[in-house]
């Protein structure tokens, strides 16, 4: 897990990016320590608000230079409606960086990176490494509808190999990310596929990569309510490697696991098998 | 000081003596993290050095391994929230074998929060932890569905509260305080404390969530996959110091025996932990407050300080159940 700071935060910038915001913090000593898959939580109002829980966003940038790191927010519910009410200049309570970061790619590879929505946002820093490292990256990015799509034209800047789907065909091919993805797996040869999005959308990934033969390295949005460890809400079945399967924290031993190890259609139950299953009643 | 008297205010927090009654000693001072709260203490040690703490109760130990229930398991609620963890953990072994020398290595006082589904789970528990370095305490969390009585959970009836501490007692280290830890969903918390205290409860923590519940207006379902959940925050505050001034006041009238009271529930501020120490409590306990802000157990202690000292309380125990005056 990744060692983080608390910090209050001066917000830089809040900018309208599509459907989404953009947030720019200055987060000094943050910075340098972010590696993409990662996240940070934010405090929603100041020490009176009645809102405790704390907000999970995965970092889409991180500068060690200008000591910045940028968020892309959605607005869903009543916190990150308070949260987009802030001004650049107004400072906001940050935890970061915080979870276990995509594996850092080997060498030279290809790989495929596949996202939701705004799940794009941390597999942009991910992409230039890969680059970086000689390999190559492609990319599928899908959304319900194609003012929902997050970050086209900064993928089609790293690479020509970049699908688009929409559910309703209002951008690129009409379908999810998984339509294409096995014929993309082939298509570039790639090595490992890095996803973000829903569960559903995780498990189908995960079963096509696996099924062509690559890695399936997937980050989860699974709720949190303290992001750092403590409270025990983001749990998720996994497969460990001994074995043995076990509740772990979508907070530290994630957001992003192997594909594989992830029990994705046991997720919200406790299947038998489960580690301390028996002392539930379950059998 | 006499009881009459609103003292000066000319002292500097560093004047301040925190040593904080704890069992039949003390503690440094009066700070601890709720249990379940701050997991076994690694995380929030990223945020603070445990050792500045008076102590760390730990998530509640069970026994055997236990999964606890499926997700979702938390709701926000208006300054609060709703929990039905469920009891996950790995076990008493595997706590004394790979949580409790992490610990101990640190040089934390740890206060060990144990529980079971049988009074018999409650004194195995409680016997594995002798002779361990770092435990200064148990701490029984009576809030566990007792499945000789239905599911009832052990707190909500003075009869189980004895059996469960009377049991623990018996078996553990005596030099070891045991806190018996009260539910407010009880008619009378007075009459629990003082069966807990004859049982043999060195102090009393109090309190535990309440039992709670929403409803998710978009699925049209529980928003908890348990159903319901406890229910903590600052919302609960004024619960919470109601049962430390009645339990206060009822060792004050010589209804229940005295002893110290572990104060928790809503503490987000040091303030919030002056009303507790005022209502009567010798240590306090940061819970959800961690959640918010994981370093939130030292501010509370330095705010509590500050306070202290503004109001002219130069020892902590001045200030405990002042308000009863």
């Amino acid at each position: 897990m990744a060692h983080p700071l608390q910090i209050r935060a001066e917000i830089l910038e809040i900018s309208q990016v599509g459907a989404y915001h953009r947030m720019v913090l200055r987060a000094p000593g943050v910075a340098a320590r972010v590696r993409p898959g990662h996240f940070a939580a934010l405090a929603v109002g100041g020490a009176d608000s009645a809102m405790l829980l704390r907000r999970a966003f995965s970092i889409h940038r991180a500068d060690p230079d200008a000591e910045t790191i940028s968020l892309i927010i959605a607005e869903a519910g009543r916190g990150t409606r308070e949260l987009l009410r802030a001004r650049a200049g107004d400072t906001v309570d940050l935890v970061a960086p915080l979870g276990t970061a995509f594996p850092h790619p080997a060498g030279a590879t290809t790989a495929l990176f596949v996202a939701a929505g705004y799940g794009s946002a941390p597999l942009f820093a991910l992409a230039e490494q890969v680059i970086a490292q000689g390999g190559s990256a492609g990319f599928i990015l899908g959304a319900p509808t194609a003012d929902r799509l997050y970050g086209v034209e900064a993928a089609r800047q790293l690479t020509p190999d970049v699908l688009v789907t929409t559910d309703d065909g209002s951008g690129g091919i009409k379908g999810q990310v998984t339509l294409p993805l096995a014929e993309a797996i082939k298509a570039i040869s790639a090595e490992a596929v890095y996803s973000c999005g829903p569960m559903g959308m995780l498990r189908a990934v995960t079963e096509i990569a696996t099924a062509e033969g690559a890695r399936s390295f997937c980050a989860v949005e699974q709720a949190m309510a303290c992001g750092v460890g403590v409270c025990m809400a983001c749990v998720l079945p996994v497969v460990g490697e001994d074995g043995v399967s076990r509740l772990v924290r979508s907070c530290v031993e994630g957001p992003c696991f192997d594909g594989t190890r992830v029990r994705w259609t046991d997720v919200g139950t406790i299947p038998a098998d489960l580690h301390g299953a028996a002392a539930m009643g379950v059998r | 000081m006499t009881d009459d008297m609103i003292p000066a205010a000319n002292l500097l927090p560093d004047d301040v003596d925190l040593t904080a009654p704890f069992g039949n000693g003390t503690l440094p001072n009066p700070v601890t993290t709720a249990s379940g709260c701050a997991g076994y203490g690694r995380e929030i040690a990223k945020f603070q050095p445990l050792t500045e703490l008076g102590s760390i109760t730990t998530k509640t130990i069970m026994p055997y391994p236990r999964a606890g229930q499926p997700t979702p398991r938390m709701a926000e609620t208006p300054s609060g929230m709703l929990n039905s963890i469920g009891l996950q953990g790995s076990g008493i072994e595997h706590f004394v074998e790979h949580e409790l020398p992490w610990l101990a290595e640190r040089g934390a006082r740890v206060l060990v929060s144990i529980a079971g589904e049988r009074v018999e789970d409650f004194a195995d528990t409680a016997r594995q932890l002798n002779g361990r370095p770092g435990v200064i305490g148990i701490e029984a969390n009576l809030s566990c569905p007792n499945a000789a009585n239905r599911g009832l959970v052990f707190a909500c009836n003075p009869a189980t509260s004895y059996d469960v501490i009377a049991a623990i007692k018996e078996v553990a280290d005596p030099a070891l305080p045991l806190y018996a830890k009260l539910s407010p969903d009880v008619t009378s918390v007075t009459e629990i404390a003082a069966a807990c205290v004859k049982g043999g409860a060195d102090g009393l923590s109090m309190i535990n969530t309440l039992l709670g519940m929403a409803i998710d207006t978009t699925t049209l379902r529980p928003a908890l996959a348990g159903v319901t959940g406890g229910l903590s925050g600052p919302a609960i505050r004024p619960v919470a110091v109601r049962c430390v001034y009645q339990v206060h006041a009822a060792m004050r009238a010589g209804a229940v025996p005295e002893v110290p009271i572990l104060g928790m529930g809503g503490i987000r501020t040091g303030l919030d932990a002056l009303e507790f120490v005022l209502a009567g409590a010798a240590c306090v306990a940061v819970g959800t407050a961690v959640f918010n802000d994981p370093t939130a157990p030292l501010r509370v202690l330095i705010e509590l300080r500050e306070a202290l000292a503004a109001r002219g309380f130069a020892k902590l125990t001045d200030a405990v159940g002042f308000a009863h005056r």
